[in-house]
């Protein structure tokens, strides 16, 4: 019964927080109509996630938010020194190959997230199978060496989180 | 409002400011479509966070009452700005590149802008 109510326990879970988080002030009230909306939307939106990925070690989720949010602001603070300190002839853009390990399309969908928002990447494109990323890097030296860091970094963590 | 606050507040307001003012700045001097790509990506979550957080430190003072909305909206930004960089990046790629501009994928099948994905065989 409880399954039937609540098949997707992680969303339903993550829209009472989101939406009380909206009306900003927790009342009775606003809890239940969050719970209302946590039970009516998985029902509605079921068939855009057929095979929902298991998270194996909730508690990885954390480290992996915290990692990223710190190479965010890395990453910021990097790029804006390649844009002011660099001129245009100096930047070498470099087009990086990552093979993935990750199969779950929810992991990569991740994982590509991740990219973009850290130090001077930006995920373009998958392989048509799902099997490598193309990644565009600002400006880079070690073409293999930031491949390797994104591999040891990001998809290591994912994969024991998904998997 | 105390004085650490107040500075707190300025502080990332100022810094957020910086951010903002250099990732517009890398828009307009970088070369081609996919290096700027990265300036509003990067330079610029820095500076609409410094913001939020100015806000958050701001109405706490004022109100003793936390606001969530600004973790909202930072956690929204997060999720949909690469979105939004994948979208151009594969629009432009589309458009103005060939595929053998890019490196190989090492793949069994080449990149999806340009190759067909292999044939379903079973579901999984």
């Amino acid at each position: 019964m409880l399954r039937r109510l609540i098949p997707h326990p992680l969303l339903s879970l993550a829209l009472v927080f989101v939406w009380l988080g909206l009306v900003n002030k927790f009342t009775l009230g606003n809890l239940i109509l969050g719970v209302v909306f946590a039970v009516i939307i998985p029902m509605l939106t079921a068939p855009y996630w057929p095979d929902r990925p298991k998270i194996a070690k909730p508690l990885r989720v954390i480290e992996y938010v915290l990692v990223v949010l710190w190479d965010i602001v890395v990453a910021n603070v990097q790029v804006a020194a390649i844009i002011l300190f660099r001129s245009n002839p100096d930047i070498r853009s470099h087009w990086i190959v990552v093979p993935l390990e990750l199969t779950s399309a929810e992991a990569i969908t991740v994982l590509a997230g991740t990219i973009t928002m850290t130090p001077g990447t930006v995920s373009a494109m998958l392989a048509a199978d799902g099997g490598s990323i193309l990644v565009h890097c600002l400006h880079i030296d070690d073409p293999d060496g930031v491949r390797d860091e994104i591999k040891s970094r990001y998809e290591r963590r994912l994969k024991e989180i998904f998997q | 409002m105390s004085f650490v606050t107040e500075l707190l507040i300025a502080i990332s307001l100022v810094v957020s400011g910086v951010f903002g003012l250099v990732g517009s700045y890398g828009l307009v001097k970088l070369q081609d479509s996919l290096q700027r790509l990265h300036a509003p990506t990067k330079a610029t979550t820095l500076g609409v966070g410094g913001v939020l957080i100015a806000s958050m430190l701001y109405f706490f003072a004022k109100t003793d009452h936390l606001s969530i909305h600004e973790l909202l909206i930072t956690v929204f930004l997060l999720l949909t700005a690469p979105i939004t960089a994948n979208f151009i990046a594969k629009t432009y790629m589309a458009r103005n590149l060939k595929e053998s501009d890019l490196p190989d994928s090492q793949s069994s099948c080449g990149w999806s802008v340009f190759d067909e994905p292999p044939e379903q065989t079973a579901d999984k």
